[in-house]
Order: structure tokens, then sequence, then C-alpha cells
């Protein structure tokens, strides 16, 4: 440590250990663009992920809302079929490989999880500004695809189709190769990260829960995504070399593709969830200022389903004309997967039992990560069962089943952990009121958009179909009338936090007093994440921060109140 | 600050400053390069999971066209790689002892079988080239014409083992043991059965070696870079971590052709 790093940590501290807007801060510590572009912290490294997977979720959610008016009329609305079919696949591929599979992971994890391990940084910081490089390329590969020939097969890109279409498959393939090597490197930087630079107070069981969430998220993506890239490698090889490996005409075997391709998706469905499952812990103790119920399950329900994921992906293919053994073994190891996912379900109830529950914004998303959950969980049982699935498949029921796993949990766990590290991010309080109307308006609409499609699939509206019986009109104008609401509580959330990065109240290094390590430095911490180390023991030891109205924040009890200006 | 060291302590200008000790920064360098040899596996294990399925699903085809494959030379480069593989070894030893003449040399040798190992492999795949033995939509080779009175598989039913449509793939107990007894070898030799789709063979022989062949490029490449800092004198018994982890990528690269050559070329 320089002296001149040392004056800079005195004077950031003289300003106050609690909000460290006056001085030096992460934000600050380098100006200009290019101290972004090239920087190691992983904070900043978070935070640039955050902006570029919001700008995803903006792109598909504006396709959505084109996808959601079109299907205003049986007939043709406001586009062509062919546009429908691209736009359909294009809202498909962002969301999914720009947005929801980075999401919690790069951008919160990020951010977060170094702090919560009381270190300076990530295992390996090169890497990981690597992996937002190769996130950024990916993304452009997307965006070339989308001008040169927006692709039309669904986000699946399912042979034969996907090789004989004439638009330009193979760069957006290529992308989604490319940005799977993003989520690998992620990946590998968190499990060495968690292997190596956990304090030594820190035992396996005394790691926060997100960080646990994290863990078996990056075994699936370490273990699962590589395939996904062999199998993307295999469809440029077919379209540009004409390999034959998926074509029948060829001796080739499509249905091998379906294989390949759900034994990464669906265990990418975990990469989803499970570090949203993560966040909904922490929130739950949190704001139920109690202990987290069944730590131990909790953890290991994490990797439960990790594990089980892999074993589960021939559910897609019930009707692909797979043996009726292997459909029974899928349909039980589907089944199997409810068992990790209630025990979750039922510790977080149990948690908020005679706890005194704070409904604040991420509270709220909390709770309707756990109504919907429930949802999406329970209505997934009836899409595993074979006999029900032949019925159900490719309606409108999968697309609300998966829309209730998708939306409703990952992005309902993403909004929550949003909201609760905001304040660590920028070191400033959104808009609580505007955050709780916003919260219930995106449940609302959320509702209301999805809802109506279990009942439309359930009588038979089958999924990516441009024009519908008329029969199914009112179902699919409550549907559109609901996007339209939950767009408006998306674009409520965008507004109040935007407002709040210059306008918000400073906030405190602990405003919810929560146990986990990243609350003991300055909201917004320094470069090197604290200023002295952290108590790291246990993360979910409520009782001793106790709530402070002169900091409008928590402080460590046994801590005598600090006047301003000192450590 | 703990993880600083203080003020006037020798600092290892090899130790990164979020690491607590050179130890700790060793060990997960080491864990992250394992790590990523296993996605490495994964990325290969799709292409051996096609292999499985097609060569189960159609022994003949491989049994047939792997005759086109050289198994000489590639028993060469088999041997070229195990060679460097040593001599990959050898020099992680040397960069530990701080032997800088010995860890040129050893990196230079196992580059230099590296291109042994790529020339080789452009001889087999000019030849296949020239002959039309290319995948898919290119396969132009001239096949023997199938005899179109017999249908190709049930010509030769015997040694192929799998029966088609959904009937169990054990073999009948009822058989008689093979050897002496077997009726087909007391039949004059019939005329060799060309198989259908011959392609798929070469579409996986392309694939895989192909794969493979961009992982040797891409282990030499890495090794020049070593060799570079090797000469600069950076490595020793104090630091040799990128000697090391390095070495661990060429083995993979070696092992994964361990196992493509008797797939593809040695099959009975």
């Amino acid at each position: 440590m320089t002296s001149h790093d040392a004056t800079h940590r005195e004077s950031a501290a003289a300003v106050s250990a609690e909000n460290a807007l006056g001085g030096e801060h992460y934000l600050n510590h380098g100006r200009g663009l290019w101290s972004w572009l090239t920087t190691l912290d992983h904070k900043r490294i978070g935070i640039m992920y955050l902006v570029s997977i919001l700008a995803a979720f903006l792109l598909g959610g504006v396709f959505a809302l084109l996808l959601r008016t079109e299907l205003l009329t049986p007939q043709q609305t406001i586009m062509k079929a062919d546009t429908y079919n691209q736009m359909f696949t294009l809202h498909g591929a962002v969301m999914i490989f720009l947005f929801i599979i980075p999401g919690i992971p790069a951008a919160l994890g990020n951010f977060v999880l170094p702090l919560m391990l009381g270190a300076k940084d990530v295992a390996f910081p090169r890497l990981n500004l690597a992996s937002y490089y190769l996130w950024v390329s990916g993304a452009l590969f997307a965006l070339i695809s989308m001008i040169t020939g927006a692709v039309d097969t669904g986000w699946t890109f399912y042979t034969p189709y996907s090789t004989t279409t004439s638009t330009s498959v193979i760069a957006m393939v290529f992308g989604a190769f490319v940005l799977g090597f993003s989520s690998i490197f992620t990946g590998l930087n968190f499990v060495v990260t968690i292997h190596k630079m956990r304090p030594p107070a820190m035992t396996w069981f005394k790691m926060p829960l997100f960080l646990w969430g994290l863990y078996g998220t990056a075994i699936i993506q370490i273990l699962a995504t590589p395939v996904l890239g062999i199998t993307l490698l295999l469809i440029i090889a077919e379209r540009a070399l004409g390999v034959g490996i998926f074509d029948p005409a060829l001796g080739g075997d499509p249905v091998l593709f379906q294989h390949f391709f759900w034994f990464y998706s669906h265990p990418a469905v975990y990469i989803m969830i499970l570090p949203a499952m993560g966040v909904i812990s922490e929130l739950m103790a949190t704001f139920s200022r109690k202990r987290i119920f069944g730590y131990a399950a909790i953890a290991g329900s994490s990797i439960a389903i990790a594990v089980i994921s892999f074993l589960v992906w021939g559910h897609h293919m019930f009707v692909s004309g797979q043996s009726n053994l292997a459909g029974m073994i899928f349909s039980f190891l589907t089944f199997l997967v409810a068992i990790p996912s209630a025990i979750k379900v039922f510790n977080w109830i149990a948690t908020m039992y005679k706890g005194s529950v704070w409904l604040a914004t991420p509270m709220l998303y909390a709770l309707s990560f756990l109504f919907l959950f429930g949802i999406g969980g329970l209505t997934g049982l009836f899409l595993g069962a074979l006999a029900t699935d032949v019925h159900l498949h490719d309606t409108y029921f999968v697309v609300a089943h998966f829309h209730y796993v998708m939306f409703g949990g990952t992005v309902m766990g993403f909004l929550g952990g949003l909201h609760y590290w905001w304040p660590k991010m920028f070191g400033r309080m959104y808009s609580e009121r505007w955050g709780r109307i916003a919260a219930l308006l995106i449940f609302v609409g959320f509702n209301v958009t999805f809802f109506a499609q279990f009942v439309m699939g359930s009588q038979g509206m089958p999924r990516r179909y441009y024009n519908y019986l008329p029969e199914f009109t009112t179902y699919h104008v409550i549907s559109t009338l609901g996007s339209y609401l939950l767009a408006a509580g998306l674009l409520i959330v965008l507004i109040y936090l935007i407002h709040s990065l210059t306008k918000g109240q400073p906030a405190p290094a602990n405003p919810w007093g929560a146990a986990t390590a990243e609350w003991q430095t300055p909201s917004p911490p320094p470069h090197d994440n604290f200023l002295r180390d952290p108590v790291v023991d246990d993360p979910y030891d409520l009782e001793r921060w106790r709530w402070d109205a002169e900091l409008a924040g928590y402080r460590l009890e046994g801590a005598a109140a600090r006047p301003a200006g000192a450590v | 600050m703990s993880h600083t060291p203080p003020h006037g302590e020798a600092h290892d200008p090899h130790l990164a400053h979020h690491f607590p000790d050179a130890t700790t920064q060793f060990e997960a360098g080491k864990l992250g390069m394992w790590i990523f040899l296993a996605t490495e596996i994964l990325l290969f294990g799709g292409l051996f999971c096609a292999y499985a399925v097609y060569r189960a699903n159609h022994p003949e085809i491989f049994m047939y066209a792997h005759q086109f494959l050289d198994k000489v030379l590639g028993g060469i480069n088999t041997a070229v790689l195990i060679i460097s593989s040593l001599t990959m070894a050898w020099a992680v030893r040397a960069a530990q002892l701080g032997h800088q003449r010995a860890l040129t040399r050893l990196l230079a040798a196992t580059i230099a079988m590296g291109f042994v190992f790529l020339g080789i492999k452009y001889v087999e795949y000019e030849h296949k080239w020239k002959e039309g033995l290319l995948p898919g939509t290119h396969f132009n080779y001239p096949l023997p014409e199938v005899p179109a009175a017999a249908p190709p598989v049930a010509a030769d039913p015997a040694p192929v083992g799998v029966p088609a449509g959904d009937a169990s793939t054990i073999a009948p107990a009822a058989r008689g043991p093979a050897g002496l007894a077997d009726p087909a070898a007391a039949r004059p030799p019939a005329p060799p059965v060309v198989p259908r789709n011959v392609q798929i063979f070469f579409g996986i022989y392309f694939t895989m070696t192909g794969l493979h062949g961009l992982h040797v490029i891409a282990g030499m490449i890495t090794l020049m870079w070593i060799l570079r800092r090797a000469r600069r004198g950076e490595f020793g018994p104090r630091y040799f971590t990128p000697v090391d982890l390095a070495g661990l990528y060429w083995h993979l690269v070696d092992l994964i052709w361990i196992y493509l050559f008797p797939l593809l070329y040695l099959i009975h």
C-alpha cells in the first residue's frame, strides 16, 4: 500500500464510515470512460454487466410488447407472419442468452460475491473482464443477426429447420456460443473464488446462502455450457460445411440435436433460478428480522437441484418419439426436482413465521417470488407428467408455466436483489413509496398477463401461432392488457432508480440490518472493498444489528454510536 | 487490509494484490485450470456422444469406412503426441528446478512435435480431400454399387448384432459360440457390402479431428508464448505456474487424441 493510497483512504474515512459519496469510493476511484472499460474491479465489472443486461432486458421487453400487441386480434394486427416468427425468436434468444442467464450471477453476483467473502476481488479479475467483453461480442453477433436477417427458428434452433431456413442462423448461433463462454468463465471464476478466497472463519456452512446459490449455478454453468457450445458449433458446421450429422437426408439424426440442446438448456433453467433462490434466502432472513430457518437444508437443496438438473432433459422430448421407458424415467426424475424446490419454499415460509416481517420493496419482490414460483413450480408437475404433457405440449400452458418460473421466479429475485443492493452499489436510497407501487403493479400486471395464458393453453391454444381461433380472443386481449400494466410497472422502476442516482437520500452502510459482510463497508464501498477487515462469522445473526435513528440505518451492537467523522 | 504485506517486506512481483499469499494464488490458478479442462472434456464429450450414438445405431458404417484411414500415419501421430507430452512434463520439471537451458529446449521440442503432428494430419486430410472422402454433402467417393436385390444390412447381419426396430439389443442367448462352428466362416467370402450413408463417418471424423487440431494449434500458440517468457528468464523454482498450467492443457490435448485414434482408426 503506498502512502498515496493511505492518504486517500483517510480522507475517505474522514467523511463517514457510513456513506462515502463525499469522498473517494469505487465509482470515482478512476475517472473517465477508459478507466471503466479497462477496470479489473469486480464492482465496476458488475455495474457494467448490470447496465448491459438491462439494455438487453429493455430490447427483449420491447419485442414482447410488440408480440402481445400483434396478438390483440385473431388476424394480422401490426406485423406480418414472418416478422412475428422472427420477433418471438429474438424475444426468446435475447431474454435467455443476454438477460436471464447472466442477470443475477454476472451483474449482482460479481458485485456482491467478493464483498460477502470479505475479499478484495474475485480470483481472476482479468478473466472476469474478459468474460464481460465476451458477453459484449456475443451481443454484437446477435445484433448482426437481427440486422442481416433475423432468425425465425425459435430460440431452440431445432434442426432440420435451423439448417435450412434462409435467415442468418450462423450469426445468432455463434453469438450464443460466445455468450456461453462468457458464462463458463464467470462460473469458473466464482467456483475458484469460493473455494480459495473464503476467509478462514467462513467454513462452508457459514457461507451466506446467496453464495451457495451462486456456487450451484457456477457448477451447472461449467458442466452444461460446453455441451451447448459443441451443439452450436455443429449447427454452424451443418449450415456452412454440410456435415450432415443432424440431417436425415444424409443419414443424420435431428432428434440427437434435441438431446444435445436440452442437455444444456434444461440445466440452464436452473442457472437462471438458483441464484434467484439465493437472493430470496437473503431477503427472507433480513426482512423477517429473523435467523434463516433450515440453513443446511436450503444450502443442500441448491446442490441437489444442480445435480438433478442434469438428469431431466428428456422431459422436453416426451412427444419426440423417445421410448416410453425413457419417458417414464425422465418423468420420475422431473418430479424429484420438486422436492428440493419445496424444501426451499417451506423453509422460507418458516423463516417468516413469527418473524417481524418488514414489507420493504425488496421483501415485496421476495413475496411475489414465493407466490409466482409456487404457481410456476406446481404447473411444472402437470408438464412433467407424461399423459397431461401430451395434451399440454406446445400450448400456451407451457408458455405461462415457464414465464411464471423465469419472470415470476428469476426476474422477481433479480428485482428484489437489485433493490436490496442498490444502496450499496450507488450510495443512494430510492423512493420507497414508488418502489412499493411499482412492485404491486408488476405483480398484478404479471398475473393478468400470464394467468390468462394458463387458461387458453389448457383449452388448446398452441404456442408460436400468429393467428388464432376467435374464441381465444378474450384471453389474448386480457393477456395483452396485462403486459402493458407490467411494462408500466417496470418503467416506473427504471425512472425512480435513475432519479435516485442523483436525488436519492444518501444511504447508510447498512440500511436493512443484514448481517453479511457487504453491509460492513461504506455505501458505496471503497476501491479495495473495506476500510477495515469485516467481521465474518454468522451471516444470519441479525440480533446484533440495532436500528439507529440518527444513521437511518443499522449499527453493530456494542460498537459505540460513532459521531460522523470517526471510524 | 490485513492481506497487504506490511511495508518493508519484500513483495513478490508475481503475487496479485488480492491474494493473501503465493500458495493460495498458485492453488487458485491450478484449480481454475482443472475446471477449464473439465469444460474442454465436456465440449469434446458432445462429439464422443454423437460418435457413440451413430456407432451403436450403424456399426456397419464404421466397420466399412474406417478402412479409408491410414493406421500407420495415425499411429505415428499418436507416438509423436505421447513423446511431446514427455518433453512437456520434463519442461515443467526443468522450470521447477530452474534449469533455464533445458526449459527452453524442451518447450521448443514440444512445439516442434506439434508441427510434426499437424504436418502429418495435413497429409491425411489432403489425401481424403482428393479422394472425395468428405463429410455430408461433399462426399463424392465412387463407392462400388450396392446389389439392388439384397437390402444392404440384411446381407450380413451376424457380425453387426443389432436387430432392427424396437427389439432388444441384447444378442439372443440361443446363438452358438463364435469360432469354428460359425457357419459364416465356412461360406466363401462375400463381396464387400457397402453400407448406406458412409459420409456420416467422415462427418464425425472431420469434426472430431478438426476440433482437436484447433486445440493443438491453440496449445502451440500458448507454448510459444511460454517459450518467449522462458527465454526472458521469467520462470524458476519460485514461479512456474504458467508453465505448469500450459503443460496441463497440452496433456489434455494429447489425451483426447489417445482416445480419438483407436475410436476412429482401429475398429474391429
